[in-house]
Parts: C-alpha cells; structure tokens; sequence
C-alpha cells in the first residue's frame, strides 16, 4: 500500500495552529506517511509542529462556513487545534489523518522508515541480554540456570527463548508445569535479592479448574526456591472471589493442600478496561479547568486512578516486604501474568534494589520485567485517553506502573539517577515512537517482524551522552538502602508532568527547576575550585618549606 | 502549678496514630508547669506546650490501661495510654486546667524568659514599626493623611490609634461614618498603592438595615475615591456571600446600596463565616485522622468538608481585589461583617499579590502586625487563648497562611520565605509564647503591657532566618512581576499535608530536595568565603616567593618532590555527602498490610515523634 493513496491533500496554506499557552501560528500544513507538520513562513524562527500520526488518538472535525476545523488528541494527552480554510481540504485532511493514525499493519508503521540521524553508539536491541543478566546471578549463587526451552516460543509464546528457573528443575518438568499454567507461563525468576538470598518469581495462573487439578512438577518447581523450614508467600493480584470466579474458566489459584508451605494473599489489582475508563475520566477531569473545588475533586475521586496507584503500590510493597523483612520467597500471579503481576514484580524491585533506581538499571527493568516479560505494549498502548473504541485489551498499565515509580520517585527525590522526564519519554514511547522498542506484544512477535534488524532501539537513542544527561536527576546520591515509600492517601498526589502537561502553564515551576539545578552546578564548582585553590596553596607551602631550608 | 497533682508517670505508652496493630513507645511522661513531656526509653523526648492543647480526651479503659488523647492546635494528636487509671485521670484533670487558662497572665508570654536584656526586649518590640511601613507606601500624601481620630480609642476600640484615612475626610465625617458602621470600624486605608495612586481600604458592614443611610459615610466613601486621582469609581467588595449579607439587614446591618453611593460598584465574593469554617476545619482533621483511610474516602472526605474551596474562596477574592488596582486603577473598600476575619484575609493577601516586599521575610512580620494584629483581628477568641466561647474560635489566620502557601507553591521563586516560616509563625499564634498575638486589639495589648511583660516574636525568628529563607528566592524576579497572578483553577490547590500531617513523619517524603538546595546554597556561601581567603593566602604566597625567586632566579623545585608533597596536603573538602541525609524509612511506618501482624510481634515498635517546629520554646 502506498501512503500516497491515504493523501488526498498533502498540502495546505494559511493553517492556524493553536496550542495552549502559545499564540497561534499561522503557516502551510504538510501530510507524509508518518507526520503531521506545520511550519510556519516566519523568518525569524520558524515556527514548526511535527507530530507523528500514531500519536493521534482522536480526531474531532468542525464547520463555520468553509473554515473547517480539526481538534487532534494526541495519545501523550496535549490537545491541538488546526484551522483550515476550505472545506474540502479540511475533509481531505481529516481523513487523511484518521487512516494514517489507525494503520493496520504493525511494518508500516514509522520505526519500520525511521532513519537516526545519530551515531549508534551502542546498539540497544544488545544492551540487555539475559546471558548478561545471568552472570551477575551466577556470581552470588549458583541455584539457578538459564533454560532454553522456550527457544522457539512453542512452550509459552509469550516468554522470551531464554528464562532463569531453579537448577534442580528440568527442561521435561518446565514443559509439564507449562501445561498447567495460563498461556503457558510457568514460574520464572524475577528478582533475586542479594542481602538474604530470598527471591521472587512470576508466573500466570495455575490451571486448577473446578476439580481441582494439581501438577507435582508445578510444586515442586516453586518448593525448590524454598530454603529448608521456610516458608513462601504467594501474591495474588486478584480478590480471592475472582481468582475463585476464574476456576469455572479453567483457572484458579494454588490451594493450600497442594501447597502446604506457601501462604496465598489476595491483594486486589484491577486491569483491562476498568483501567482505560479510569484514565479517560482522569483526563478528562484535569482538561476540564471550569470545574469548581467539589466537581473536581469528586471527578478526581471518580476516575479512581490514584486508588489503582494505591493498590499496586501496596501490592509491590507487600512482595517487598515479605521478600526483604520476613526472609520469604515470593511467587506473584495473576491471570496471564502479563499485567498485574509485572507492575509488582517491577515496583518492588525498585523498592529493594538500588540498582532499578539507575538509569541503565531501570533500562534493564524495563526490559526484563515489561518487553521481555511479555508485556503486551502494542495491545494495550494502542489508544489512549482520548479513544473512543473501548477495546477490552487497551489499559493503561504501564503508565500506572511509570506514575507508581513517580510517586516512588517523588518521596525519595535523590535516590533515583533519572528523574521524572525519563519517566515521561518513556510513557511517550510506549504509546507512540520512531524506535521499534514497544512494538510488538512479546519478543516472539518483535522476532518474526525482525525488529532489531529492521527498527531503531529506543535504549540506543536514550544512551548517548547527550540524551542521557537530559534525563539525569541532579540530586542523585547513590542510596544502598530499600526504600519503604508511604502510600497514605495524603502522600499520592495527582502525576502534573504528565496529566497537568498542556492544561496549565509551567514557567515559574521550570524556572525554579533551572534555578535549584544552577545551585547545585554552582556548589560542584565551587568545591572543585577550593580543592584546587588548596592543593595550590599546599604545593606553595611545601615550596616555601624547601626554601627555608635546603 | 496548684493544677498539678501527678508530674511523673512512668511506664506510660505512646501509640502511633496511624498504626493498624497498636505500635508504640513505652517511656515516662512528665507535667511541668508549661509543658507535658514524654520521653521514651530511647530518650526521644515529645514536647507539648499546654497552650498548644485543643481538646484532651480520656477513652474507656482498656486491659493495658487508660487512653489519654491530646490534639493540639498545631494538628499534633497523641495517644497515651497511662498503666493506672487514678494516674490517667490526674494528668487528664491537670491539663483540663492548664490547657485552659481563665486570665491573660496565666499565659506562657509572661513566665517566658529568654534571659535578654531589657534593652533588647524593648529594641524587639521596636522591629516592626507601622508608621514606617505607611511611609514605605508613600503616606501621608497630598491625598491621605494620618487622622488623630482615634488616638484614645474612642471611635473604635478594635482599631489602632494611628488611622489613615483620605485629607478631605473631615472628623464629622470619619465620627458619623463609625456611627454608621458595626463595632465603630469606619473605612481607613489599608494599603496604598504608590504607582497607580489607588487604595485598598478596609471597614466593618454598614448599619443600613432595610433603608437607612448616613451622608457622612457616603461623604466617606467619596472621599476615598476622590483620593484616588486616576479613577472615579471605587469598588465596595463584600466579602460575603449575598444571602448571609441579606440576613445581616433584618438585624439592623447589612451592605451598600449602590443609589445612595456614588460612583461605588458594589460585588460580593462569598467567602462563609468562621462558623462553617470551623466546622470545614474539623471535617477536614476527623478525615485526615482516620487509620488505613483509602484514597476514594480521603477524596471524598476532602469535598465534602469544602476546605479546599474556601481557601480558593479566599485566593479568588484577593486576585479581584489586587486586578481592581492594577488592571482598573480602581480603589478597593473591602468589608465583611465586623471586618476583622475576611477582610484581614483578603486585604492582607490582596497587599501581598501587589507588592513583593511582602514576599519577604521582614515584610511578611509586617503585613501580619498591619492587616491582622493592628486592626483587632481577634487572636485570643480565634485561637482560643483563654478558656471562652467555643463558638468564636475559627481557623481564619491558618487559612490566611494557607493561602500564601499556595501562592510559594504556584511561585516557587517570588518568596523570600520558605514553608518552614509560616508553619513556625502559625506554632506561635497558638503557642502563647510572644506577646504579639494575645489578645483581640491593640487596646487590650496595650492594657496588658504586653511591650514590657513579654517579648516579640519576630527578632527571635529573624535570629534563625535562615531556617527560614528560600534558597530559589528571587528578588529580581519579583520587581518583573510585581503582581502575582496565581492561576485559581481548582485543581491547583492540594492538602497542605505539611501543616495537617505536620507531625506524621511516615507521611512526607524521605528526602526533602528543599533542604538539601538549601544546605547547598549554605554551603556555597561558605565555599565563595573560603575561595576568597585561599585565593588571598595564595597571592601572598606568591609575592613572598616572587620576592625570594627573585633574588633567586635559579632555585627551581625539582619535580620529584613535588609528587610528594600531595601526600602532605590537607584532606580535601568532603563530598557533598554531608548534607544529604537519608533517612532511612521502615515497613513498620508504612500500613502495606495486616498480614504480616503475626510476623511482626517480634519486632520492636517503631514510632516517632519528633520535637515539632516549636523547639524554641524549650
């Protein structure tokens, strides 16, 4: 297919552009394949818009006489508004753009045309390997091994080739638990915490149905991450009357019986669509600044999104806790184990693991717990706040899991090495990208669409030097300790970088930003000249001594 | 101290407010005569002055003992339990007695001695001085003059004795306006704005019932916007809402009818009376202090008790009040009932969007002796300084510092002064500590002689200002934007978790970046001082050994030894390490989950309390 064909008018002058908080700029409109662009003839500095078409989330178009007018949604929440005169170009363009942004195809998509303009310096589709992952385990303990069964993604086609399980269990046992797992997502490791040699794995669901089936290899899978006379926890993240509902479907949960040394805990976390109303109610409220106090915070509370903030947060902090102070191992499922789980399996190691807290570490937690994990980005990042199309498979859960991180983030402001913009590029990429990283639901489909072949890494853009210092956090200071955040209703707040973005005006916030950034730039320099004016001084000291006495 | 029977309970337990499984402290708890002191067996010691203690309660005895709760006008809330009951019920009966003193001279003010000179003490009470602060404005002037009216008191007791009011307002006319207006508090100038000649002024609702009027307070409002050369129309801004106002006629009160005043446009803001925001006030701390509270119930706790809309109540009034001078050159006259509650509010903060010497430490101590103190904004009844009528009590000046707070919010740069500053100021207008606060008008202080048996809390805040300073203050920044224009959309205003949760620990972030940039910028003060001597130590060095080389030329230093002499060198400046602290944070603070009760008898408690801001007072 040819994008040609979907551009009836590829061209449009006297476009006005309005954003808020900007003046409205007038200028030509251009459509190509993959961007919007609008560029203005002013001379001085021109003035230019460039926005991707799967960025659109919705278009809404106008008439007054024969200036149409189209409002785009965008699915990193900003809000513009184009006015074009005629009203056949004005039905061209809108249309126009309504095919481009809800292309079919995943290969025409723009990572599939995108050329970098930098220098790779580090290809990131490498950046993140297991076999690397494995090696820093390895070298703390050796009760662990990589497995290869899911090599051709025919044991569980949404687990990544390579998976870490326990030594003592076999290729033969893995295929059998697969069975006995939702989508074939036996229990792999997830984190590994080094202080008490204590872990935390995942999988999906047991198979139980209503006759309660069991699966020794299933047990004694997850009873050989168990230390003698200890005990596990296993967190389920549904109430215990919908785990309980799921057996009538083939599901179920771990019964005690069978399990005799795992305490099951039912922490409720809510998924699919229920999520994606609650961030379109949630947007919908902050876009809405005629609200009066009681309107919006009942609208507040309506939305629920700090609610799930709080759920999953509890949940993380909970599998931290029994991980980290009760010296228990720790199994985390839900249904598929592609959602719920991972936003636990990922806060808590941000919690216990100084490392998630680095730029790189949290990179590589991406990429573990979330791309490799099978996360399936493409479904549920297809639309976002804006959408109209109620597909049960769109949820916000990744950027629940990014806003959680934030609130992390917020209450300990100088143990993260990124600092909150890293966390909203990302939420910008999941949903919308030139890099071929979100694509796909799971590495088996990223392999069959040879994305790392065929698209740019987003992680080899993010690591260049000057990319990176963009998203460094000038406060940081290495924090060895885990990090127990507080998840009082009074200590979550509303994430403004991303749901305040394009609604209200951020100078005098960013301008203080520049100004704590210049104090801290000013003290490093300081020190390094006050150091150098002592080792002066020194050296002139010892000079003078030598002369007082040859 | 005849109110004290028991001073030392041993064996006492403290228990962490928001605790699901009961965690606490076992320590001693101590009665002295000006505070109730726990220390606990890791001699962390929780101060509580009695003045500070709103309510005290005793709860059904338990197997453990008796509960003893004390919430404090500084939203600390502590929960005792005392082994003996005959014990409980002492420290219960004593601090009934001491949290309620009947006279001003019982009151902390007049015991507290902070072993200053009687010069200082006097020099204190001299820091803020109005009348400097009416020149700083620039009156008097051609058209506003110092009236000698009140000198003795005798229009208005509630009003200071040095008035400003318009030059052609005769005395019949200021005498026959008081008549005219409740409690004698006739309109006088509040702030004057030197650039546009325009005026806030500031009076009590007139006493105009379903008809009546008086031509000397219409004469009064025309002299003041006869004052105002730049504009002819002035505004007269009711600070109620309508409907409370209209009742207010049938009692003989009421407001302005635009026919017989000329030339004034008459608004009301609705902002409510201190009634309902007493009672925002105590819905807001019953949702605040419930244990294991869910977001949804919080929220809904948060509507429902309407504090968040009052404060953009009060914000919205003086954002119209502050564009009326700006935008319209127009002089405002700002009124509610008897003028003292949201007048002060709006006045003050009106002043404080206009002119940024407000937005400074100094100017803040003097916008407070202005709008709030001098002009009789009734501190004993609001704060309850002296046991009284319940129903006077009301929140009016914590909204005042709330609303500031979300301006240094909005503008984090604009303000001299940090959070740390109005949540010192607000300790003390409950603390009874300093004299400034007690009483409800000058004329009671001035009975009183406050100036000579108590001292001023401003030098002693101006001692420790830098505590208080902003480190991203910019006062450039403030001459670009004299005016503030805070956006008053609703979904800026947030719980001001600082002053609510003020001694909830578990509750604030970990690491506070406000400190470490202010530790920082501390720090660079000292590092420039430090620069300087080096670079001066080094200069001398210098011309010493030009001196010598120069008779010398051919000693050179050889550079083998120079290698060396790094290994003598001084330790380097540390690593900025030192100013950050991580305080280290616990499960046991956080409620993830009852599950793990059964897990955690084990463990000893963890519980905090901290000192408070309020360590001065001890």
């Amino acid at each position: 297919m040819e994008f040609a064909e979907l551009i009836k008018t590829p061209r449009a002058d006297n476009v006005v552009l309005h954003r808020p908080f900007h003046p409205a700029v007038e200028g030509t409109l251009c459509l190509t394949g993959h961007h919007l662009i609008l560029s203005s003839r002013r001379h001085d500095n021109a003035e230019e818009l460039w926005l991707l078409h799967s960025n659109i989330d919705s278009i809404e178009k106008r008439f007054v006489g024969s200036l149409g007018t189209i409002i785009i949604k965008c699915k990193d929440l900003r809000i513009i508004q184009l006015d074009i005169p005629g009203m056949e170009e004005c039905l061209n363009i809108a249309s126009s753009i309504e095919a481009l942004s809800t292309l079919d195809s995943v290969t025409l998509m723009y990572p599939f045309f995108y050329r970098p303009m930098f220098e790779v310096v580090e290809d990131g589709w490498h950046s993140f390997l297991p076999e690397r992952e494995f090696e820093l385990l390895s070298s703390v303990t050796s009760d662990w091994r990589l497995s290869y069964v899911n090599k051709e993604f025919s044991v569980c086609p949404s687990y990544p080739p390579i998976v870490t399980v326990p030594k003592s269990i076999d290729d033969e046992a893995l295929r059998k638990v697969a069975t006995f797992r939702h989508g074939g997502r036996f229990p792999v490791l997830s984190y590994y915490h080094k202080k008490n040699g204590m872990v935390m794995m995942r999988s999906s669901q047991p198979l139980t149905g209503t006759n309660g089936r069991r699966c020794k290899e299933d047990e004694k899978l997850i009873n050989a991450t168990l230390r003698a006379g200890k005990r596990g926890y296993i967190i389920d993240t549904r109430s215990l009357n919908v785990a309980q509902q799921a057996r009538a479907k083939g599901g179920g949960f771990e019964q005690e019986v069978h399990y005799p040394q795992w305490r099951r805990i039912h922490k409720s976390i809510e998924r699919y669509n229920i999520l994606q109303e609650s961030l379109i109610k949630l947007v919908e409220a902050c876009n809405d600044q005629s609200h009066n106090m009681d309107r919006w915070l009942s609208k507040l509370e309506a939305s629920n999104w700090l609610t799930h903030i709080k759920e999953i947060l509890t949940a993380a902090c909970l599998a931290a806790q029994c991980i980290d102070r009760e010296g228990a191992s720790v199994l985390v499922h839900g249904t598929e184990g592609t959602d719920s789980t991972l936003q636990v399996t990922s806060l808590a190691q941000i919690i216990l693991d100084p490392r998630c807290r680095t730029i790189h570490g949290f990179q590589s937690l991406v990429e573990r717990e979330w791309l490799q994990a099978g996360h399936p980005f493409q479904q549920r990042c297809a639309q976002s706040a804006y959408s109209n199309s109620k597909q049960k498979w769109e949820a916000p859960v990744f950027l629940l899991f990014l806003d959680c991180v934030w609130q992390i983030l917020r209450q300990f402001p100088c143990s993260f090495e990124f600092s909150e913009h890293f966390l909203i590029m990302l939420f910008e990429h999941a949903y919308a990208s030139q890099f071929g990283t979100f694509l796909g639901n799971n590495e088996n489909e990223r392999c069959k669409l040879k994305l790392p072949q065929k698209t740019m890494s987003l992680w080899s853009w993010v690591n260049r030097p000057p990319e990176l210092s963009r998203f460094k956090n000038p406060l940081f200071e290495a924090n060895s300790l885990v990090i127990w955040p507080s998840v009082a209703p009074q200590s979550l707040q509303l994430w403004e970088g991303v749901f305040l973005r394009w609604n209200r005006s951020s100078k005098f916030l960013d301008e203080a930003y520049e100004e704590m950034i210049n104090i801290i730039e000013y003290n490093r320099e300081l020190q390094a000249k006050v150091n150098a004016l002592r080792r002066q001084l020194a050296e002139l000291e010892t000079d003078d001594g030598m002369q007082e006495s040859p | 101290m005849e109110h004290i029977r028991t001073t030392k309970v041993e064996q006492v337990k403290l228990l962490d407010r928001f605790s699901t499984n009961n965690k606490s402290l076992t320590g001693t708890l101590y009665l002295t005569a000006t505070h109730l002191l726990f220390i606990d067996s890791g001699q962390k010691e929780t101060w509580i002055l009695h003045h500070h203690i709103a309510a005290v309660e005793k709860l059904a005895l338990t197997t453990s003992g008796c509960p003893l709760v004390i919430q404090c006008k500084n939203f600390r809330i502590v929960h005792f339990i005392v082994p003996r009951e005959r014990d409980c019920h002492d420290i219960y009966n004593s601090l009934l007695q001491l949290s309620r003193p009947v006279r001003y001279d019982e009151l902390y003010a007049f015991s507290y001695n902070p072993k200053q000179k009687e010069s200082e003490q006097v020099k204190g009470w001299q820091l803020i001085d109005l009348a400097e602060e009416y020149k700083r404005m620039g009156v008097p002037n051609t058209n506003w003059q110092l009236s000698d009216a009140n000198r003795d008191y005798k229009i208005c007791e509630t009003y200071p004795r040095e008035l400003y009011v318009p030059r052609i307002a005769s005395k019949p006319i200021i005498v026959g306006s008081s008549k005219f207006r409740s409690k004698g508090r006739f309109p006088v100038l509040s702030y004057y704005h030197r650039d546009k000649e325009a005026a806030i002024c500031r009076c009590s609702q007139p006493l105009s019932g379903f008809s009546a009027r008086c031509l000397e307070d219409e004469h009064m409002l025309q002299a003041i916007s006869k004052a105002n050369p730049a504009n002819r129309y002035m505004y007269v801004m009711d600070t109620r809402p309508k409907l409370n106002a209209m009742a207010n006629r049938a009692a003989g009160k009421g407001y302005e009818n635009e026919d017989n005043y000329s030339n004034i446009r008459f608004q009301f803001v609705g902002i409510e009376n201190i009634h309902v925001m007493r009672s925002s006030l105590q819905k807001l701390l019953e949702v605040s202090g419930i244990r294991g509270l869910s977001v949804n119930d919080f929220l809904s706790g948060l509507e429902n008790s309407g504090w968040l809309r009052h404060i953009k109540a009060v914000l919205d009034a003086a954002v119209v009040l502050a564009k009326a001078i700006v935008v319209e050159n127009a002089s405002v006259l700002v009124h509610c009932s008897d003028g003292w509650d949201r007048t002060s509010q709006v006045c003050s903060l009106g002043a404080l969007l206009l002119d940024s010497y407000y937005r400074t430490i100094k100017g803040f101590m003097v916008l407070i002796e202005k709008d709030w103190i001098s002009f009789g904004h009734k501190f004993s009844d609001r704060c309850c300084q002296l046991d009284g009528d319940l129903k006077e009590i009301s929140p009016v000046f914590t909204q005042f510092l709330e609303c500031v707070w979300n301006l240094t919010e909005q503008f984090p740069q604009a303000f001299e002064y940090n959070e740390a500053f109005l949540l010192q100021i607000h300790e003390h207008v409950h603390s009874c500590q300093f004299g400034n606060f007690l009483g409800n008008c000058q004329k009671e202080r001035e009975e009183l002689r406050l100036r000579e048996k108590t001292y001023s809390l401003w030098p002693f805040l101006l001692d420790e200002q830098k505590k208080y300073l902003n480190p991203l203050y910019n006062p450039d920044l403030s001459q670009k934007h004299t005016l503030l224009e805070p956006n008053t959309v609703s979904l800026n205003f947030k719980f001001w978790r600082n002053m609510y949760h003020q001694f909830d620990r578990t509750m604030h972030p970990r690491q506070s970046v406000f400190n470490l940039i202010m530790d920082m910028s501390e720090q660079n003060k000292q590092l420039e001082k430090d620069m300087k001597e080096l670079e001066a130590k080094i200069k001398v060095r210098n011309k010493q050994q030009n001196a010598v080389l120069t008779k010398e030329p051919l000693q050179s230093v050889h550079p083998t030894l120079k290698t060396q002499c790094f290994k003598k060198e001084q330790p380097l400046l540390p690593a900025n390490d030192a100013i950050r602290t991580i305080e280290g944070s616990n499960t046991a603070d956080n409620r993830y989950s009852e599950y793990m009760e059964e897990f955690s008898k084990a463990e000893p408690a963890v519980v905090s309390l901290e000192y408070g801001v309020a360590r001065m007072t001890c």
